[in-house]
């Protein structure tokens, strides 16, 4: 936090990862699709973290990789599924057959987590929404309903997100550590908000930020370290800079299929 | 001229395609949904508004995603908007028309599971979950659900409710289920053409009504026909 008056520091990525996350953190790694931090998520994997409460609206491969190789004591999500192709295996089997640990989950609609990130961006203790009605969810998570003091509608309350940590990945930064992402923005913005402490990966440092149309910025006094990595979300993508990797999705869906493929795929490509 | 010799996954994304016709934005996650709703709106409905739960909004896809976040479909949108945006100014107030929704299970009131088949702590299949649909459900006016018709999908008693779809429509790739007006159970009003209805009967999980005045869908015509090849080839 004490960085933030002056901007965002901009430090090697192991540094950022070593300095910022913890054993037992709650962190969220956020990008909806588009803009995931892999290559954090990956140095977090390197670095042998353990203990994470793992938030995410679409845990994606990435949460599929932490969760195989043992990252995770909980997992917070919507959608746990590989976008287009079918089943996180690795979540799966952590889930239904506790490898390699048994995990917590806590499950959410995609409404009710973007409410949670809301409410803690603007430091309310909840969120509140027209949602989870009439679905077996409610008796599985954290939902309760309340009363509109204003109209008696009956209303969904959702508890505010607080992460330990959040990191995102985005375009591009300035030296003073703004950030500026743009394509599709997902709930990157909120998630950094409502952290106590936070990362963004850039694929590129630029002397001025250039405002984009539909760009989202945030500034450098609200991240605590920007890190350089470049093709830093692959197999997802950078709007305008990278493509998403749609065979790796395919493919991901073989590798992860096998504990001990996933183990060797792992060990060759990321450790 | 009828489009001879169209598969049953194509007869299905038709029809799913020809239910656009009246509508000013569609709500569509991947997979048939999404291929039927580009194909809509490039034969049937071209001022159709494509919403993917990403924050795209007036997609204009050439060619199938294979996830809602693809480039293209952010490349090629009206407007993109953040998640919460999505959920909170677009699809709670019912600004977007039709809602397609897939799952894993359908029940005969049109409910969905799309999260646990087995029992939820000790899962049998964990499948992946809620992601936007009970809100998706809520806040569109009107929900289809496009799924495939085998007796392991549409199940008398669902494994886990996910979603209170309250779909007008069910459409599979062996006929099209609506609600019947009187206590909203579904019921078999048109089978594909070359279907029986005991052939549907057989891959329902439970004792199927068949409306009074059950009809045959209209064969895929050609152009149709072609249109859908031509933009899976792409």
């Amino acid at each position: 936090m004490s960085n933030r008056t002056h901007g965002a520091h901009i430090v090697p990525l192991r540094d950022a990862v070593a300095d910022l996350v913890h054993d037992g953190d709650a962190v969220a790694l956020e990008g909806f699709t588009h803009l995931i931090p892999f290559a954090a998520g990956h140095e977090l994997i390197r670095q042998g973290r353990k203990d994470l409460e793992l938030i995410r609206m679409t845990p994606d491969v990435l949460y599929d990789q932490m969760v195989g190789m043992g990252c995770a004591r909980k997992l917070v999500f919507s959608y746990a599924g590989n976008p287009g192709v079918g089943s996180l295996h690795r979540v799966r089997d952590a889930v239904e057959h506790g490898w390699p640990h048994p995990i917590e989950i806590e499950e959410h609609s995609h409404a009710g987590m973007a409410n949670r990130y809301a409410a803690g961006a603007a430091d309310l203790p909840f969120g509140v929404l027209r949602g989870y009605a009439g679905t077996d969810l409610v008796a599985h998570t954290n939902v309760k309903f309340i009363t509109c003091p204003f109209t008696g509608e009956e209303l969904a309350a959702v508890p505010a997100l607080r992460p330990d940590v959040a990191i995102v990945h985005a375009q591009e930064a300035d030296r003073r550590g703004n950030v500026q992402l743009w394509g599709i923005p997902g709930v990157q913005k909120e998630a950094v908000l409502a952290s106590a402490r936070s990362l963004v990966t850039v694929e590129r440092v630029v002397d001025e930020l250039e405002p984009c149309p539909g760009g989202v910025v945030i500034p450098g006094w609200c991240v605590d370290a920007v890190a350089v990595a470049e093709r830093g979300a692959h197999p997802s993508y950078a709007h305008d800079l990278t493509d998403r990797d749609n065979d790796f999705y395919k493919l991901w869906d073989e590798v992860s299929r096998d504990r001990d493929e996933f183990r060797a795929y792992m060990e060759e490509h990321i450790l | 001229m009828s489009g001879a010799g169209a598969g049953s996954g194509e007869v299905q994304t038709i029809v799913a395609a020809r239910h656009l016709a009246d509508a000013r934005s569609v709500f569509i996650g991947v997979g048939r949904p999404s291929t039927a709703a580009i194909l809509a709106r490039e034969i049937i409905n071209p001022d159709l508004v494509l919403v993917y739960e990403s924050g795209t909004i007036g997609a204009k896809p050439r060619k199938i995603p294979l996830s809602i976040g693809d480039g293209e479909l952010a490349a090629t949108a009206d407007f993109v908007v953040s998640v919460p945006e999505m959920f909170n100014y677009w699809i709670q107030p019912g600004r977007i028309d039709v809602a397609f929704l897939g799952a894993a299970q359908v029940d005969p009131r049109g409910a969905l599971n799309s999260t646990v088949i087995g029992d939820y702590d000790a899962p049998k299949t964990r499948l992946p979950g809620a992601g936007g649909a009970p809100e998706i459900a809520r806040g569109c006016r009107r929900v289809m659900v496009v799924a495939p018709h085998t007796k392991r999908t549409f199940v008398e008693r669902l494994d886990f409710l996910t979603t209170d779809a309250r779909p007008v429509a069910v459409i599979t790739d062996l006929g099209v289920l609506t609600p019947d007006p009187g206590d909203g159970e579904l019921m078999l009003t048109r089978v594909h053409p070359g279907v029986t209805v005991e052939q549907v009967r057989d891959a329902t999980g439970w004792d199927l009504r068949v409306a009074e005045d059950l009809t045959t869908t209209e064969p895929p015509s050609d152009a149709e026909l072609n249109a859908l090849r031509e933009l899976l080839a792409r």
